[in-house]
């Protein structure tokens, strides 16, 4: 994308700052190109334009304001360096005096308080929580770990982990593992037939005919799409 | 010591809570034992129709715990059977009329003078079945081989283990139809075993003289009956008492569970 059009969050909303040259209709038409490039990600803002010193009149900025009106989008105000776009922007209800506030830069926050050191990788899965029952219906397990239940996960069940969920028993109920995100997670259970499994941003259920013969099954995401395979 | 209080539970509604809470203490008024049953579904009272005693009530449990009445005033007692009471719930007010202590205080009054308190619980698993839960020795858990049933079963299990208190509970699977376990139309016994894993007391099976039976108020296990389902509830009864019955599964005879429970001599 060209540079013409900048974008940044500010405390009332984002912030579209608009270089000064180029036709307007085209640098407006960029704008909505954007915007509709963006999917459902600027629907509701409100939105801000810094349009430096160039001259906008006040039929321009309203039709702006329609357009984006339709993408739903509020324009909430119109910062300028130039009387006559302030004016024009003022007749139209528009605010005017964010300048002084958002653009001065931003004071020098002070160096964050240090962080407590990232755990070492060769660490990774030390953490979890280790269930020794049976899970029934309508219990629910969170864990920033590994889980791992020693007795059967039956329907109605759920375990969340942001790690990996071993059943040593039978897995009815529903689990997601890697639920921060971590697409390497596994789930394995000695019958694995759940009602929903979920790892990370994937999802599936069982296939149908779960009256084989049970065995040992590890869960992982393949290829983008969770696959099941003897757990040995 | 004194008497045993067991509260019959399920989860789900509909499942025969209150048709097998009656016909269980019908079973073991008849054996000779002193029993009270306890309707704690508060504002849907149920046990007394079953049991034909509505039009007896005079006070109910309400009455006694907010002290309108004495307990032995609530009491009615059954004359087709020696030594049969009802403490009829109140059918005006709601369940939070009484509180988990009420049922303690209620149950321990009259455990010197009976040898099985039984409780019928509402379903659901809120007030009404903290109260219900309360006051318990045991309880039984009551579910059809269906897979709702079987779902609230063991949520309603799953909660009775969550309790400080370790609370005996056994199954009872009630409406067992025979020729559509055998088709594998049904959940077998098996099945249901495999999920729930918890003491089986029995299997009643489905029998329409229950139905009959409930609408004249009229408890089967009453009157000797002979169908299935009355001989069901006199078994578990006298399981109750301690006595071996062997347990009717009403299976295939060829599965695993069963060559096992034969082999260790529970079953015939």
């Amino acid at each position: 994308m060209d540079d013409s059009i900048t974008l940044k969050g500010i405390r009332e909303g984002l912030l579209v700052t608009i270089k000064p040259d180029g036709r307007w209709s085209d640098v407006i038409g960029r704008l909505m190109t954007l915007i509709d490039s963006q999917g459902g990600f600027f629907r509701g803002a409100q939105i801000t334009l810094a349009l430096g010193p160039r001259e906008v009149r006040r039929h321009e900025l309203a039709n702006v304001r329609k357009l984006l009106e339709k993408r739903d989008v509020v324009l909430l105000g119109v910062l300028s360096e130039s009387a006559s776009t302030q004016g024009a922007a003022r007749k139209l209800d528009l605010k005017t005096d964010l300048t002084r506030v958002e653009l001065e830069p931003e004071e020098p926050v002070e160096a964050l308080p240090l962080r407590p050191p990232p755990i070492d990788p060769e660490e990774r899965g030390t953490e979890g929580v280790l269930i020794h029952r049976t899970l029934r219906n309508g219990r629910t397990i969170h864990s920033n770990g590994h889980v791992v239940v020693v007795g059967d996960v039956n329907a109605g069940a759920m375990i969340v982990a942001a790690g990996d969920v071993i059943v040593w028993g039978k897995l009815r109920g529903t689990v997601h593992a890697g639920a921060n995100g971590d697409e390497s997670a596994v789930v394995c259970a000695l019958y694995l037939a759940p009602t929903q499994l979920r790892i990370a941003g994937h999802i599936t259920i069982s296939p149908e005919d779960k009256r084989r013969k049970p065995k040992p099954e590890m869960a992982l995401v393949r290829n983008g799409r969770i696959e099941a395979e003897a757990w040995q | 010591m004194g008497a045993r209080v067991i509260t019959v539970t399920s989860g789900k509604g509909g499942v025969g809570k209150t048709t097998a809470t009656a016909n269980l203490a019908v079973s073991l008024a008849s054996l000779g034992k002193r029993v009270v049953c306890v309707d704690a579904d508060i504002g849907l009272r149920n046990l007394d129709v079953v049991m034909g005693l509505e039009n007896r009530i005079v006070y109910d449990l309400v009455d006694v715990v907010e002290g309108r009445c004495r307990l032995r005033q609530a009491m009615v007692k059954d004359k087709r059977v020696a030594d049969l009471y009802l403490l009829p719930a109140a059918q005006t007010r709601d369940k939070t009329a009484v509180s988990p202590q009420d049922m303690i205080a209620l149950t321990n009054q009259l455990r010197t003078d009976y040898d099985f308190i039984l409780i019928d619980s509402p379903a659901g698993i809120e007030w009404g079945f903290r109260n219900a839960l309360a006051p318990a020795d045991e309880v039984i858990v009551i579910t059809n081989p269906e897979a709702p049933a079987v779902r609230d079963a063991d949520r309603i299990i799953g909660l009775i283990e969550a309790e400080e208190r370790r609370i005996p509970t056994s199954l009872l699977i009630n409406r067992a139809k025979p020729e559509m376990i055998r088709r594998g139309d049904m959940l077998s016994v098996n099945d249901v075993m495999e999920i729930l894993s918890i003491r089986l007391l029995g299997v009643i099976p489905d029998d329409e003289m229950v139905l009959i039976s409930t609408n004249r108020g009229m408890p089967l296990a009453m009157d000797n009956h002979r169908t299935p389902a009355a001989e069901s509830f006199r078994n578990i009864a006298r399981r109750l008492t301690g006595e071996k019955v062997p347990l009717e599964l009403f299976d295939d005879n060829s599965g695993i569970f069963r060559r096992l429970l034969r082999r260790l001599g529970l079953v015939s």
